[in-house]
């Protein structure tokens, strides 16, 4: 499996965002966008996810197990939970797995354990915290299986026992052919991952660390 | 199909749990036409005449009530983003959630018809034709609005524009299911061509209406 883009533009408004992002990613591999508030992280990640329209460029997803565009194949960890409050955590993650996913995913009990939320199935959603919910939008994941992983800043709210967990996550990820895209300012642990640098490139907002700056479109 | 049955019981879940919007329809429902009455007076003829035009009216603004919310709370909690990734084609999922919008607020709407006549003083004949011509009348109106609340989604607190939307596409629906009902009091041989349109509707706004939905969704992106 490989994912290419190549050329890609961005522009909200009048302001243009970014221009001319390329990069190429096999299956197993991960990259990290750095780069200050503003740069063009999540855009970058809602125009993978499908959710915006680039101004130019193409992406393309090559010997995946499906056909269709990238974002059927692709999870997008946004920042916002796509959690119902009425509805308890077991019934909103069953939901996005039945939703998402189809092939043979981790059942959403099993898949809570792994994220630490087990002695919370029941209760309704609206009553967790902002970290426990981010924990629910990783298990999401999880249960329903899908190649590529769009993550915008996936360890915010995260304690370091939830990092610790995602950070497991995301090899496992690795582990079975998959890629995963982070946009992040925190350390998350993918000691292998490429690096691309989006917005000015200010020396300050390296990851303190984390990889040394490999690749710059 | 997983996905659009998932799809379809988390709506209907939604809808009927605390702070859901099912028993909202109804009663709104309950208050126009209870109302209506004591603004009108004691004339019990002019009641029963004018009785299923009412019922149709409040219908009407009943379904209307809650259709704002139907894609904005997806829009806010970041549910929509993961609806236009998912491998159901949208056209069908935007039609689902009309299907669960219909079944949580114009069934309901259908099944009290009946009971809210006797508010009318409606005899059972027009207690059955305003009840038939609901059935027949409200997914049009709730297919409709499909399009107006995709709209809405997309021009950031839209909540007022979508009555000012949806309220003239839905006139011809009003008209002709109000004339079916009227008629089928009146004169039961005229029944029938106002019901054929009225059907007629609501089979083209099962069609229009998702697909103009899911491309209004669709533009809205950003």
């Amino acid at each position: 499996m490989r994912l290419k883009v190549t050329g890609l533009a961005c522009r909200r408004g009048q302001k243009a965002i970014f221009s001319g992002i390329s990069f190429a990613l096999s299956g197993g591999e991960a990259l990290l966008l750095l780069g200050p508030n503003g740069a063009g992280k999540s855009s970058l990640l809602r125009i993978m996810a499908g959710l915006l329209r680039p101004v130019a460029g193409q992406i393309a997803l090559e010997g995946a197990d499906h056909d269709g565009p990238i974002a059927e194949q692709a999870h997008y960890l946004g920042h916002q939970d796509a959690l119902k409050p009425s509805l308890s955590v077991v019934e909103n993650l069953r939901f996005w797995t039945q939703f998402l996913g189809e092939g043979p995913g981790r059942a959403p009990l099993e898949a809570l354990e792994t994220v630490g939320l087990i002695e919370l199935a029941d209760l309704p959603a609206g009553y967790l915290s902002a970290g426990q919910r981010r924990r629910l939008s990783l298990a999401r994941l999880v249960c329903a299986p899908r190649p590529v992983w769009l993550l915008d800043e996936p360890s915010a709210a995260l304690d370091v026992n939830g990092q610790q967990r995602l950070s497991r996550v995301m090899h496992a990820h690795l582990g079975t052919g998959g890629i995963i895209l982070a946009a992040t300012h925190a350390p998350l642990g993918l000691g292998q991952a490429q690096v691309l640098r989006l917005g000015s490139a200010d020396p300050a907002d390296s990851l303190p660390g984390g990889p040394a700056v490999a690749h710059a479109p | 199909m997983m996905a659009l049955r998932a799809l379809l019981m988390r709506d209907i879940r939604l809808a009927v749990r605390v702070g859901g919007g099912a028993l909202m329809g109804v009663l709104f429902f309950l208050i126009v036409v209870a109302v209506v009455p004591f603004a009108l007076g004691p004339d019990l003829r002019l009641l029963s005449r004018i009785g299923p035009a009412i019922l149709w009216l409040a219908a009407l603004l009943a379904t209307l009530l809650g259709l704002d919310r139907l894609f904005a709370m997806d829009h806010e909690d970041g549910s929509l983003d993961l609806i236009l990734m998912g491998q159901a084609p949208l056209e069908l999922a935007v039609a689902v959630k009309g299907v669960a919008h219909w079944v949580t607020t114009g069934l309901p709407l259908v099944v009290a018809a009946p009971v809210f006549g006797l508010f009318l003083n409606l005899d059972a004949q027009a207690f059955a034709a305003v009840a038939l011509t609901l059935l027949a009348g409200t997914p049009a109106l709730t297919f409709i609005g499909l399009i107006g609340a995709a709209l809405s989604v997309a021009l950031e607190r839209g909540g007022l524009l979508l009555p000012v939307l949806v309220l003239p596409l839905t006139i011809p629906v009003l008209i002709f299911g109000v004339a079916a009902s009227q008629a089928a009091v009146a004169d039961p041989e005229a029944f029938g061509t106002p019901f054929s349109i009225l059907a007629a509707l609501t089979l083209i706004s099962l069609v229009v209406g998702p697909f103009s939905a899911a491309a209004a969704l669709r533009l809205g992106l950003d």
